[in-house]
Order: C-alpha cells, then sequence, then structure tokens
C-alpha cells in the first residue's frame, strides 16, 4: 500500500480529517488521565483493614448528656449482648479502621530514639511513628479477628480499665501492626521489644510490644507514609462515644444485629430516637471510601462514555466516506484491486488519521496531568499509561473502521460502469 | 420557507435513521452529563442570601505567632477569631450591624413521654438577627441588656417552637437544652442559607439549621460546648477568653463603598495597633482582611475538588461529542453535494442552502437536547441518592431548565455552522457535471 495517493485523498477531505484527529486526541487525553486516576482509587478503596471483616459488625454507644462518661453501663450493655444466640464476641473498641476518625500518638522504639524525637521538636525521627491508637476491652483481638504474626494474642490479665479524660490506661503489653514493627524495630523480632509513647517518651517508662498483627489499618489514610501503622491497647475505652463490636458467623449477621439494637433500646427506654443504630463493618468501610467509589463509577462511565462516542464518530464518518466513494471504489476493483486491498484502504487511512490524533493526545494527557497535578495533588500519570491509551484508542478505531471497509469491500466492479 | 427546510430535514435524517439516532445520542450524552454537573456546581455555588450579601463582609484578622507550624492535617487556626479580637470589632461598632457566633448543639427534652432529640444552635450576639434578615413571628431578639446580664434567654426556630410546644406563640414559656433553662423571648421563622456560610469549616454547610440562638455572653458564661473547630497555640492556654485560642466567626454588614473603605482602615489600624503591642507578629497587610460574603466562600473552597473534576470531566466529554457532531455533519453534508447543486441551479442562494443545513443541524440539537435533559434528570436523580450533605439539594431549577435547552440548540447550532457553511460554498458546476 502506498501511502502518497491516500495521502492526496484525504487533502480533499481535511477539515474532516483534523476534526477526527482533534476528537481522537482530547478523547485519549482524558481516557489516559482517568484510567490512572480509577487505578489510584481503586488501590486505595482495596487497602487492608487487617480485620475479618465478614462477620463484624458495630453499634455506636454515646452518652445522652454530653460530658458524661457512663462506662459501667456500656460494659454492662456488652455483657448483655453476649448473651444472644449467635454471637461469637463482644468487645468495646474507641474507634474502628477506616471509619474516617482516629487518634494518633507519636510512639518510639528506642530510649535513644524518643530523646532525639524530644530534642529535636519533630514529629519525623527514624525509629519513632505516628500510628492510630485503638483501645479495645477484653476480647477485642478475637472480636476483630486480627491476623496475629508474632508473639500472642491478648490476656485477660493485660487488660485494664478505662478512665475518662482521653488518658489511656497504664497498659504493660500492646500489639502493633507489621508495619509499625518494620518502623520501629527494623530487623528485629518486635515481641518483648520496649515501646515508649505519651508521658513514657520523657519519663522513659516503657510498654512491651505483646505481639504482631499482619495489618492494622489507621482509621482516615491521609499521609501515605504512615498507612497502616496502628497499635492496639488492652484497656477500656476513654471516649465517651464509642463502638460496641460484635463477631458473629457472617450469614447470621443481619439477625445479630437486629437482635442486639432491640435488646439495647429495651435497656435504654430514655435513648434518643436514633440511637444504638447498627451497622455491619463492611457499611461502616464502604461510607469511608463513599466518595471514591461514586468518582471510580462516574470516571468509569465517562472513559467508557468517550470511546463510545469516539468509535461512533469513527464509524460514522468511514461510513459517509464508503458512501461518497462507492464509484472510486468500483473503478479500483475494475482495474485489478482485490477485496482486501479495498479493506486494507480503509484501515490504513484510519491508522493514519487515529495515529496523527493519539500523537497530539499523548501531548495533550501529558499538559492535562500536570495541570491536575497543580489544581488537585494529583501524582505525575506513569508513563506506562500512554502506550497502553494509544494502543488502546489505535485498536478501537481499526475496530470501529472495519465494519464500513468491510461494505466497502464488498462493492461489486461493475458499479464502475454505471452513474452514481 | 422555514417550514419546508424543516421538511427537508426530517426527510434527510429519517434517510439514514441509525447515523441521526447516533448523533442525537451524542449530543443527548454530551448535554446530560454537563447539565448535571453544572447543576450540582450551581447549587454548591448558590448566593445563599440573594439581595442581602454584597453587604455582608467577613472580617479576618491572624494573630498566629510566625513561628506556628501547621503539620498540613488539622484546621488552619487563623480562620475563626479568637474572644479579645472579636471584642474589639464588636464594641468598636464600625459597620451598621455586626455579631461575634459559635456553633453550640444541645439535647432538647420536650417533655411527656417524647423522646429526647439533639438541636444545632448558635451563640451569638444581637446583632445576627438584624444583620441576616431573621423574620421574628413572635417576640423579638434579646435586649443589651440581656446580653450584657448574660441572662438565659433563648430565640428559637418556628420549627422548634411547633415541635416542643406544638404552637408558635410561645414568648415568655421555658425551654430546657441540656441542664438549663432558658426564657423564649422570640420565635423566628426557619432560617436555612444555601450554602450555611456564617459557619465553621468542620459544620455542615447544605444540610441542617440553626434551632435555637443564645446570647454568647450567656454560653461563655455557662461554659456551653463549642461545636466547631477550637485550636489554641501559645502560652496564654485554651479557653473560651483566652487571647491564644480561636474559635469564633463574626460578620459585619457594610453598606456603601465608603463604609467598606472605612471597614479596611478601621482593620488594618486594629492589626498595626495589635502588633505595636506585640501580640500581632505579622504586618497589618497580612494579619487583616476584609472578605465580601462569596469572596469568603471562594476562599474556603467549599466546593470539594472531587466535584469540580467531575464538572470538568462532564465539559471535556461535551466538547468531543461536539467535534464528532461537526465532523459527522460535515461528511453527511458534503455527501449531498449534488443535491446542493442542483438547488443551487435551480436558484437557490447560498444563504439559503446555509439556512436549510442550519436548521438541520438545529433539528438535531433540539432533539439531543430533549434527551439530554432526560438523561440530566436521571443523573441529577442519582446525585440525591448520594449520602453527600449537598447531595439532596442537587435539582434542576428554571434556570437551569431553560440553560439545558439553550445548550443543547446553540451547541448543535456550533456545530452545524462550519459544515453548512461549507455545504453552501459547494460548486454547481463541478458537481452537476459528475451527476
Amino acid at each position: 500500500m502506498r501511502l502518497p495517493p491516500m495521502i492526496a485523498s484525504l487533502r480533499k477531505h481535511k477539515l474532516t480529517a483534523w476534526l477526527l484527529a482533534l476528537q481522537v486526541a482530547v478523547t485519549c487525553a482524558v481516557v489516559c488521565n482517568a484510567a490512572f486516576l480509577i487505578v489510584q482509587r481503586m488501590q486505595r478503596v482495596d487497602v487492608p483493614s487487617g480485620l475479618t471483616e465478614a462477620g463484624l459488625s458495630g453499634i455506636m454507644l454515646a452518652p445522652l448528656h454530653p460530658g458524661s462518661f457512663p462506662l459501667d453501663g456500656y460494659l454492662a450493655d456488652v455483657n448483655a449482648v453476649r448473651g444472644i444466640a449467635g454471637v461469637q464476641s463482644a468487645s468495646l473498641i474507641d474507634e474502628f479502621p477506616l471509619d474516617g476518625s482516629e487518634s494518633s500518638a507519636t510512639v518510639c522504639g528506642s530510649l535513644k530514639a524518643a530523646q532525639a524525637l524530644i530534642a529535636s521538636h519533630s514529629r519525623r525521627v527514624p525509629g519513632c511513628a505516628q500510628p492510630a491508637l485503638y483501645a479495645g476491652s477484653e476480647h477485642i483481638v478475637r472480636t476483630l479477628g486480627l491476623k496475629m504474626v508474632q508473639g500472642r494474642a491478648l490476656q485477660m490479665s493485660d487488660f485494664v480499665p478505662g478512665k475518662p479524660g482521653y488518658q489511656t490506661g497504664p497498659v504493660a503489653t500492646v500489639i502493633i501492626s507489621q508495619a509499625l514493627a518494620d518502623h520501629l524495630y527494623p530487623g528485629k523480632s518486635a515481641v518483648g521489644q520496649p515501646l515508649y509513647y505519651e508521658g513514657g517518651l520523657a519519663s522513659g517508662k516503657a510498654v512491651r510490644v505483646g505481639g504482631v498483627a499482619a495489618h492494622l489499618q489507621r482509621g482516615r489514610l491521609s499521609n501515605p507514609a504512615d498507612v497502616d501503622l496502628g497499635m492496639l491497647l488492652p484497656s477500656e475505652p476513654d471516649d465517651p462515644e464509642v463502638f460496641l463490636a460484635i463477631r458473629s458467623n457472617a450469614l447470621d449477621q443481619a439477625r445479630v444485629l437486629k437482635a442486639a439494637t432491640a435488646l439495647l433500646r429495651k435497656r435504654h427506654p430514655d435513648a434518643l430516637a436514633d440511637a444504638y443504630r447498627g451497622q455491619t463493618y463492611a457499611q461502616i468501610r464502604a461510607r469511608y471510601f463513599q466518595r471514591d467509589t461514586t468518582m471510580i463509577g462516574l470516571l468509569m462511565a465517562a472513559a467508557i462514555g468517550l470511546l463510545f462516542v469516539t468509535a461512533l464518530g469513527i464509524g460514522g464518518l468511514a461510513n459517509f466516506w464508503v458512501g461518497q466513494r462507492t464509484r472510486a471504489i468500483g473503478i479500483r476493483r475494475a482495474v485489478g484491486a482485490r477485496q482486501r486491498d479495498i479493506l486494507a484502504y480503509f484501515h490504513t487511512e484510519n491508522a493514519l488519521i487515529v495515529g496523527v490524533g493519539v500523537v497530539f493526545g499523548l501531548l495533550l494527557a501529558y499538559a492535562l496531568n500536570i495541570y491536575l497535578m497543580h489544581r488537585y495533588e494529583i501524582h505525575r500519570l506513569p508513563w506506562i499509561y500512554l502506550p497502553i491509551g494509544a494502543l488502546a484508542l489505535w485498536a478501537l478505531g481499526q475496530l470501529s473502521v472495519f465494519h464500513p471497509a468491510l461494505r466497502a469491500s464488498r462493492v461489486p466492479p461493475v458499479v464502475a460502469t454505471r452513474a452514481v | 420557507m422555514l417550514r419546508y427546510y424543516l421538511q427537508l430535514a426530517w426527510r434527510s435524517l429519517r434517510r439514514h435513521p441509525v447515523m441521526s439516532g447516533l448523533m442525537v445520542l451524542a449530543i443527548g450524552l454530551g448535554i446530560g452529563a454537563s447539565m448535571t454537573m453544572l447543576t450540582v456546581l450551581h447549587v454548591m455555588d448558590a448566593d445563599p442570601l440573594p439581595g442581602r450579601s454584597a453587604q455582608l463582609f467577613r472580617p479576618y484578622l491572624n494573630p498566629l505567632p510566625r513561628s506556628y507550624t501547621n503539620n498540613g492535617l488539622g484546621p488552619d487556626p487563623s480562620i475563626n477569631l479568637t474572644w479579645p479580637d472579636a471584642m474589639a470589632l464588636l464594641q468598636a461598632g464600625k459597620g451598621a450591624q455586626q455579631a461575634a457566633m459559635a456553633g453550640t448543639r444541645a439535647l432538647v427534652m420536650p417533655g411527656g413521654n417524647r423522646r429526647p432529640f439533639r438541636a444545632q444552635g448558635r451563640m451569638t450576639t444581637r446583632g445576627f438577627f438584624a444583620m441576616f434578615g431573621l423574620h421574628f413571628v413572635d417576640g423579638a431578639s434579646w435586649s443589651s441588656a440581656d446580653g450584657s446580664s448574660a441572662a438565659q434567654v433563648v430565640v428559637i426556630s418556628q420549627g422548634l417552637a411547633r415541635r416542643v410546644f406544638g404552637s408558635n406563640q410561645v414568648v415568655g414559656r421555658s425551654l430546657h437544652l441540656d441542664s438549663h433553662d432558658y426564657r423564649v423571648v422570640g420565635v423566628v421563622r426557619d432560617w436555612a442559607p444555601r450554602p450555611m456560610f456564617y459557619v465553621d469549616d468542620s459544620a455542615q454547610r447544605y444540610k441542617g439549621a440553626d434551632d435555637y440562638f443564645v446570647p454568647l455572653s450567656t454560653a461563655v458564661s455557662l461554659g456551653l460546648r463549642v461545636s466547631g473547630n477550637q485550636s489554641g497555640w501559645g502560652k496564654d492556654g485554651i479557653g473560651p477568653k483566652s487571647a491564644t485560642m480561636s474559635w469564633l466567626q463574626f460578620w459585619v454588614q457594610l453598606d456603601t463603598p465608603v463604609q467598606v473603605a472605612a471597614y479596611r482602615r478601621f482593620l488594618h489600624n486594629y492589626a498595626a495597633q495589635q502588633k505595636a503591642a506585640g501580640r500581632f507578629e505579622r504586618s497589618p497587610e497580612k494579619a487583616a482582611r476584609l472578605y465580601s460574603l462569596m469572596g469568603w466562600l471562594a476562599a474556603r473552597h467549599i466546593v470539594p475538588g472531587d466535584v469540580s473534576m467531575q464538572a470538568g470531566l462532564a465539559m471535556a466529554f461535551l466538547l468531543v461529542c461536539l467535534v464528532n457532531i461537526v465532523a459527522l455533519l460535515l461528511a453527511k453534508f458534503l455527501r449531498r453535494a449534488g443535491e446542493i447543486s442542483v438547488r443551487r441551479a435551480l436558484g437557490a442562494r447560498r444563504r439559503d442552502i446555509f439556512a436549510q443545513f442550519c436548521i438541520e443541524s438545529a433539528a438535531v440539537g433540539v432533539l439531543g437536547g430533549a434527551l439530554g435533559l432526560l438523561l440530566a434528570e436521571l443523573g441529577l436523580w442519582s446525585v440525591r441518592q448520594r449520602p453527600d450533605d449537598y447531595a439532596h439539594l442537587a435539582q434542576m431549577d428554571v434556570g437551569m431548565l431553560g440553560l439545558t435547552i439553550a445548550a443543547a440548540v446553540v451547541a448543535s447550532l456550533c456545530a452545524g455552522v462550519l459544515p453548512a457553511w461549507r455545504a453552501a460554498r459547494v460548486a454547481p458546476a463541478l458537481q452537476l457535471k459528475a451527476l
């Protein structure tokens, strides 16, 4: 196939061809960036919580009067809920991972690091980290379904009573996530190591790492460097608002949750009209990522819509051109062109136009990415998206021109002898 | 002539039903997507107090030490005012009206065997009602004597009055909020500007409303809880009256440009005084600013990044749809060179051909616009299903409805002009020879 005659023919449709290339360029730019954003948001949504999510539910307990802290009442509620058939385990916890709020603290893995931290007035000191802190009451490891990779789960004797005023009880042992262990004790086994936090940073009083969980996610994902840094204290919560966490069989979850809500409302007839609304952990987590899932859906719809409209444009235009050139095709067939020559002609012409569009599209994609980086704090588009996007659009062009090209190749040579 | 052209357009569209249908679909998708997102933006960007917002201003004072660094996650403390600053602005009284305020919540016990509920309220000063134009249906604002003596008085909304007392003539009755009793001095018509421009950054701007108002002095002396950011710094410690804790919002009404300029000077001088006294560390140019209401909302970035990105995406989509239509119409019109030539040879002028093809593209636009309207309604319905606080407001109003139809027709006319112009320039002689 020689290109010069084809280009000469395209020059007769200069404007149309350029418009098509422009459309391909914009589509390529938007789709490359959309694909990148979709992948990023999907990775965010897939982050592990560390919990055995199926079968876990939570009911928010809050004091009726602001400022009061009815912990004994909460503990009685937990005991009552444990009596419901189907409840395998129930505990209090101050926050769930990925529920949108957290309390965090600076912790250090050695006295030297703690002293360096105090001396530097900075939060980023090697050997120190900022994990999310969770305080959970008895059986919390079983209720959450944490997967321990080192050390032991907590024992009854580890748990300390809570006291109000946002001061965690004087625990002796803690559970930390693998990621936090890697931060604090690189290259060492974390179990039994000392850990300094809050008052211990200055006083040098350490707690011991009792066990390491594969994951224990934060309450919210704000700093990419701090993802999966979590620490569980075997202490009754000291927040006035806590979750009653319930573990049951996943199939039985809806019934257990309903029974627990009904029981709590019966125990507290003076509670607010909307109190004790139970949620499965899956719902809590889905709510945290709600904006991301909406965005993923919208970006996908936009990308698919753009590709659809572009395919429509390419196919439609080819269709018109085939109609317009019927006579020329007939003449070519009459002087010896085979069907596959005609087919190849249309495919090559399309490849040419889409190719030009894609080249501009890649530049545009890069420019769009720079604009998005400025405006929305988005990362740089990895180069791998560009060839994939280009190839995808090119393939889309070939696919959408296939049907009109096939129609063109079936034009009988005898058309040449007829008037159009 | 118009009828004839419409007939021609209809015939031409019917000759390629699939192609025409796809063109209408492309315009419909583009218009539907872009109008959905523009409506959402329009709702979020709306003027909360039409007719009044131009006179409302938000003073900004930055008392933070230069060495103060925020880790980037927490709120910026300089957004709110400290007690001493707010009181200084209030006592200077340079505006036509002014008020300091902060959010609060309380448990309402309706009595009888009804379950208690929580209400959102505001602790504020008495200028609030006149400045923002709240309408009293009974009673009036508390007196300045009530304000200075920290009397336990309250102004409540009609909705709360009906819910608690079953009537809105309740002035003089006693209302129990949390653990305190207040005497009702006024009842205002329910008031919920959208967005809630005067609230703290941590509050929801598209949901909820204030159901009760208590004097700021009363709230501070009773130690009511503030719902909103309270950020302390420095050694003066934290506490409602601390000079190093910000928690108050402040609004002022300025009626004329002269008053605005005078207020700017006043703020500048105040910041200069504070700097001279050693309290402010920044220059008055940086420490004192005056925002208009809409300017303040723009500076607060109340439209989330996700929403503006979605709007941009929708506009890119519309652009691609339009380019697509231009290319398709161009190819379609030029294919009819023969028909055009015959009409030209029979006496049609260029502008007749141009008009004919413009009408054909406008027909595509009207059909596409109608489809786009349906798709936009569908899109807005799906937005309303989302749990975001602004979602329930996503409704198309008359203005947006008109804009949608106009956008579709203008878009398709724009798309049609170029192809129609090209079609009108077809040289008849050349084409006639080929026939």
